[in-house]
């Protein structure tokens, strides 16, 4: 399955990786983020509320 | 239909990207993906290029949108800046991280491919540098974010920046035309024929372009949320400590 990419293997597969790296990074924190300031906004409105 | 100014309203911001966010990452995903493994595994190599030339598939649209993200960032920062719409200064300040990233990733994926096709892996070349400097602006505006506590103040002070790193962001993308010298080529999707890039090549370069445009909007909802999010916490506890 996996394509012959010949004397640039190396180049190749270090760019796929590096990017999907950094961009599965980007996604996870970003989702991270999300989920900690909602929960921090949900628990001052119930202090706030209740 | 009501007017776009409707969405600087942070409640209605929320609302309609909780609807409209679940789609778009989904659409996002199935697009990177498809145009990935579409580029990785099913396109040829080139004459010239040999297998390297399925790092364009990375490397064209992160260098897209690391121009593209600044641009976003202008308009909204000079809506913020006319309008003093607090959505459109938040989401300036959401999209930068993923600019920040995609430069990156034009620069990473362009030095490992300039090694075995330039020789080396940078060069003080117009683009590259003009590039360079675009990373430095999205670094130094994201400090500038997180340097000032006042959100108004950083708001209108990451503006300036904003405007002023325009200028780098358009070097970045018309370099190779201003001056006529240096390693990097011209642009690899052009409306001339000759110079596009193969058919076999460029139907999932263009599938891999909207992936990571769907993946930018949807991290620029998210973000945009988070920021929402933060700001309405920082209120309410400003006015707990009130009393």
């Amino acid at each position: 399955m996996m394509p012959d990419l010949g004397k640039y293997a190396d180049t190749v597969l270090s760019s796929y990786i590096v990017s999907i790296v950094l961009l599965v990074a980007l996604v996870a924190l970003s989702i991270r983020a999300a989920r900690k300031a909602r929960a921090e906004l949900q628990k001052v409105e119930g202090r706030r509320n209740g | 239909m009501g007017s776009i100014w409707e969405y600087a309203n942070p409640v209605k911001f929320i609302r309609t990207s909780e609807i409209i966010l679940p789609w778009v990452s989904i659409l996002a995903t199935v697009t990177l993906v498809l145009g990935l493994v579409w580029g990785f595994f099913f396109t040829p190599d080139d004459y010239r290029q040999g297998s390297t030339v399925k790092i364009i598939y990375l490397h064209v649209p992160a260098a897209m949108m690391a121009i593209n993200v600044w641009a976003m960032m202008l308009i909204t920062s000079l809506v913020w800046l006319v309008r003093r719409h607090h959505v459109s200064a938040l989401a300036a300040k959401a999209a930068a991280p993923v600019g920040i990233v995609m430069t990156v990733i034009a620069l990473i994926t362009g030095a490992i491919w300039g090694q075995p096709m330039w020789g080396t892996w940078w060069a003080w070349d117009p683009r590259l540098t003009s590039f360079l400097i675009l990373f430095l602006f999205y670094l130094g505006y994201i400090a500038l974010w997180e340097a000032i506590d006042n959100p108004d103040t950083a708001a209108d002070l990451t503006s300036v920046l904003c405007i002023v790193g325009s200028v780098f962001a358009m070097l970045s993308r018309y370099a190779v035309n201003f001056w006529n010298q240096g390693l990097h080529q011209g642009a690899s999707l052009s409306l001339d024929k000759e110079e596009n890039v193969a058919d076999v090549f460029s139907t999932p370069l263009y599938i891999c372009i909207a992936g990571f445009i769907l993946l930018f909007i949807a991290l620029v909802f998210l973000r945009t949320r988070t920021e929402i999010h933060k700001r309405r916490t920082k209120a309410l506890l400003a006015r707990e400590r009130l009393g």
